[in-house]
């Protein structure tokens, strides 16, 4: 995809992560999306969450398809290998590059376009595999880069920017990821950076794949008065169910709890979510209880947020069910590969 | 004719009926007799109650090609009782279960017909439906153990072998076998005139298909990563590679893998999956026939243009379409050769018996990763699932995969700046770098637009370079892709080219029509894109026929497209109704056209 070279100015004060690393060494390239996309807020969030995890941009993998949002690779994090791929397949590219490196934080871009039409079937088998990787769904129910047709995501009624309603209905990536047995699953608004960055930051860290549904607003063709997925509906539609606080390994847990109880999750890194349920009673590792929540939001015309149901515990991600070793599979040195002469001269033996 | 080790018979069963363990069990019999021996079989696409045949062709000399003629048919299924009949070469015999009458009018007067009540004597000694359907097998592998001479003494050594751990199934077999076999010996004059007599001939061979031949090359190669979706005739490849990786990867004690094998939810992401393992260093392929080809070409294009090594088995089948999916052609040279839109083109690998699925399955992950390109090794249908008499697969422990350019961590940071599609060494070939590696190797991987340094363009010239430099790439593959073989004489005029499993035939044709006073020289290609040998020997022959199993001549075609030879010096040879190409068929077409050329 297109992008500009940003030259690298730091000012000497910028703070550094624990890898000695400033937030601007995890940018990319100038974002050449319209002013005031949300993907951009989505790209700011991302390089927020990475330097904030002090990821190191050698085994990050930016992995996209093809869209609006299969630019936001190239707009984060630089100096890690980026892939954009095929309409709608960057799952299956994925799950390739993580089966054979598991050292690597996949990190899938896609949009509702990519993944709720053409790429559906990926992005379902990835949830049901399970592969490690976030993959964020920036998803603002059209299709930009064709000026403006409507995708699978968008609501019923929601009308395009010549005022024709949507007839059909939409797509959930979230109720499908659920339904699918996803063990995180997220959505989140482009526009609230503060609730966005600690789910992206568990997302990264969660043992398996992590759907995050961000609501991020195509301001060209889907942002005016009539459609669902504007800043303007989002913001004031939005129903926060958890807020999350992302705690990392060895550090102590200094956040107050709020009024209502707190629910913690440890995370296989040692580090932990402390997720505080904004309504008394919602459990957010209650799986059933999430798909109800999302449903009866979605009947009151309220998009649920937050991050929505995850299962840690019980997590095995694609590579643990493989029974892959650490390493890289191409790191495996070529004597432990192949079984040798005298290995084929007694199997011939069978086929006599 | 035929005679003694030089015969073929022809089994007619229902399909799911167990009828194939029998049949291996014949073939590994004559093997074992020291008789070059081969088998076809002639399935339907179902998995119970449709007619299905196997062939077993037996040739003292060696030949392995589909027998022209059949000597004796052996009819079990009723439904196809008329066809079995028509199908006995004449003076030929056609035995059939007499248990199901045999209709008076079907009766030819110019064979022999031999009748045994396989099911009655089933229900008269083995109790319950399964054991009768499952050992009518065993039965008539007894009749036709004594009317073609079956060391029984081997048999017996087959099934001691077999049901070892199964006491009550070795007693059953034995009990079956014996009754056919005393049978024959009380009801007709044993042995036919044609017949099995012990050879020295299949010592240092094996009988393997294809398909597993090919799942051991991967194992040899060193392929770590195996994406796939199932369909006929590929799957048993996957299926092999599995067993293979489980037996030699798997450690012992931690249970851990070396290796990842994915069925996807379509070739679309099997394709997908084996793009990013080799984007990721790992050696990655999938198994497929025409129909998953068809469905990849968007990713293969995305592999040929972002230069990702990647492996692709096509086990070609009748097409379009579904066409016939148990049944056998040449029928995707085409579409191999350029797939994808946009400019494209792919070493292809055309293997012509499963000795060579070995050998070009090792090459063909050696060239993926040296040429940073999709790879195709065109099996079919025919050599990939029937078993083939071959010399037992040999290995050179000195063997070490080449991995082509790969730079690591060390030779980046001598560089002043990495440029992944940069032409450094003139070759055509960029050094690649892997992810998770490091340094300054890192870069965007895209199927749109790219200039050298690997950033987006829409620059005409900064395109052209990219693209040009694909095109010397790959053209430089000619020379290393496996070389033609030739059979060639003094001065002969005509040349038989012909390309994969068409061999056994063609040579056997050869043979026929050399001692007819022919001279002819023959070409096998083994590989795509054609190196000067290919050119060079279709200048220098007047007369060129080129033999293929398609309808419309795709090699014919790739030689004019590639060498620019003229489509009328070529004459086609064609056989694309599916089943394996028969030496009478390529004798009589090269006998219509060499009348005119002077022997």
């Amino acid at each position: 995809m297109s992008s500009i070279a940003k030259p690298p100015v730091f000012h000497p004060s910028a703070r550094t992560n624990a890898l000695g690393l400033r937030l601007r060494d995890y940018e990319g390239g100038m974002s050449t999306l319209c002013a005031g996309c949300g993907h951009d807020s989505v790209t700011a969030a991302l390089i927020q969450a990475a330097w904030e995890l002090s990821i190191s941009p050698e085994i990050a993998a930016k992995m996209s398809g093809i869209g609006c949002s299969a630019k936001t690779t190239a707009y984060f994090m630089k100096q890690s290998h980026g892939f954009n791929s095929v309409h709608g397949r960057m799952p299956s590219v994925t799950t390739g590059a993580a089966a054979a490196n598991r050292q690597l934080v996949c990190i899938g871009i896609s949009g509702d376009g990519d993944s709720l039409s053409i790429g559906l079937g990926q992005m379902c088998h990835a949830v049901r595999r399970n592969v490690n990787m976030l993959y964020v769904l920036e998803n603002n129910g059209v299709y930009g880069l064709t000026k403006g047709q409507f995708s699978a995501s968008a609501d019923i009624g929601s009308t395009s920017r010549k005022g024709v309603p949507n007839q059909m209905a939409p797509i959930d990536p979230v109720l499908l990821a659920l339904s699918l047995g996803a063990t995180f699953v997220a959505r989140s608004f482009s526009g609230d950076k503060q609730q966005l960055v600690p789910i992206l930051k568990a997302g990264i860290t969660h043992r398996g794949l992590a759907l995050v549904d961000v609501i991020s607003p195509c301001v060209t063709f889907n942002n005016h008065e009539g459609s669902t997925k504007s800043y303007a509906h989002t913001r004031t539609h939005e129903v926060e169910a958890v807020a999350t606080d992302f705690v990392p390994l060895k550090h102590a847990i200094d956040i107050a709890p709020s009024n209502g109880a707190v629910i913690d999750v440890s995370m296989h890194d040692g580090s932990l979510l402390r997720l505080r349920p904004a309504t008394a009673g919602y459990d957010p590792t209650d799986r059933a209880a999430a798909y109800a929540h999302v449903r009866a939001c979605q009947a009151r015309g309220e998009i649920a947020t937050g991050l929505l149901f995850v299962d840690e515990g019980s997590s095995q991600e694609m590579c643990d069910e493989l029974k892959l070793p650490a390493e890289p599979l191409h790191d495996l040195p070529f004597e432990r590969l192949c079984p040798g002469s005298r290995a084929l001269d007694e199997l011939m033996e069978r086929y006599r | 004719m035929s005679g003694v080790n030089d015969f073929a018979f022809r089994i007619g069963t229902v399909n799911g009926t167990g009828s194939s363990s029998a049949n291996g069990l014949l073939m590994q019999a004559i093997f074992r007799m020291g008789i070059p021996v081969t088998g076809k079989n002639i399935f339907p696409s179902n998995i119970q109650g449709l007619p299905t045949w196997y062939e077993i062709r037996v040739s003292g000399d060696g030949y392995a090609a589909r027998p022209s003629a059949l000597d004796l048919v052996v009819a079990l299924n009723p439904a196809t009782y008329a066809q079995d009949m028509a199908a006995v070469c004449p003076g030929g015999y056609l035995l059939y279960d007499s248990s199901w009458p045999m209709d008076p009018d079907l009766v030819r007067e110019d064979i022999t017909i031999l009748e045994v009540p396989f099911g009655q004597m089933c229900v008269e000694t083995f109790d319950g439906d399964r054991d009768r359907t499952l050992m009518r097998n065993i039965v008539y592998a007894g009749t036709l153990a004594a009317l073609l001479g079956f060391d029984m003494d081997v048999v017996a050594g087959m099934l001691d072998e077999k049901f070892s751990r199964k006491k009550r199934l070795l007693d059953a077999n034995q009990t079956a076998i014996q009754l056919g076999y005393d049978y024959a010996q009380r009801h007709f004059s044993c042995p036919l005139p044609f017949h099995l007599r012990q050879l020295d001939r299949t010592g240092g061979h094996i009988l393997m298909d294809g398909n597993s031949a090919a799942a051991l090359g991967a194992v040899y190669a060193g392929a770590t990563v195996g994406a796939w979706y199932p369909i006929t005739p590929a799957t048993s490849l996957m299926e092999m590679f599995t067993a293979f990786c489980h037996e030699f990867r798997t450690d012992p004690v931690t249970g851990e893998n070396r290796f990842a094998i994915l069925q996807a939810e379509d070739e679309l992401s099997a394709a997908g999956i084996v793009i990013g393992a080799g984007w990721a260093g790992a050696r990655s392929f999938t198994n497929t026939s025409g129909p998953g080809i068809s469905l990849m070409q968007e990713f293969i294009g995305l592999a040929y243009y972002t230069e990702i090594p990647s492996v692709f088995f096509d086990i070609q089948r009748c097409g379009p379409s579904t066409g016939m999916p148990t049944r056998t052609q040449q029928c995707d040279l085409l579409m191999l050769a350029y797939a994808s839109h946009g400019d494209t083109k792919h070493p292809v690998l055309y293997p012509a018996n499963p000795a060579e699925c070995f050998e070009m399955s090792v090459a063909a992950f050696d060239l993926a990763e040296r040429f940073q390109t999709p790879v195709f090794v065109a099996s079919d249908l025919d050599m990939a699932m029937n078993d083939w008499m071959i010399p037992r697969l040999t290995w050179d422990d000195d063997f070490r995969p080449d991995r082509g350019k790969v730079l690591d961590r060390e030779a980046l940071d001598a560089l002043p700046r990495f440029s992944r599609y940069l032409d450094v060494d003139g070759d055509g070939i960029a050094a690649r770098t892997l992810p998770g590696v490091g340094g300054k190797g890192a870069y965007f991987v895209r199927g749109s637009g790219h200039d050298k340094h690997a950033g987006y363009t829409e620059d005409a010239d900064a395109y052209r370079e990219v693209v040009d430099r694909l095109k010397r790439k790959i053209d430089g593959a000619a020379a290393v892709v496996p070389a033609p073989v030739f059979d060639l004489q003094d001065e002969a005029g005509i040349g038989l080219v012909t390309i994969g499993s068409c061999d056994a035939a063609v040579r056997e044709a050869i043979d026929l029509l050399r001692a007819q006073g022919l001279r002819l020289d023959m070409m096998r290609i083994r590989g795509f894109p054609f190196s000067d040998e290919v050119a060079e020997f279709l200048e220098t022959h007047e007369m060129l026929l080129v033999i293929e199993q398609n309808r419309d001549a795709q090699l014919r075609s790739l030689l004019t497209i590639e060498l620019g030879i003229p489509r009328d010096r070529m004459t086609s040879v064609l056989d694309y109704g599916g089943l394996p190409l028969t030496a009478q068929f390529v004798v009589d077409a090269v006998a219509r056209v060499a009348t005119e050329v002077p022997a």
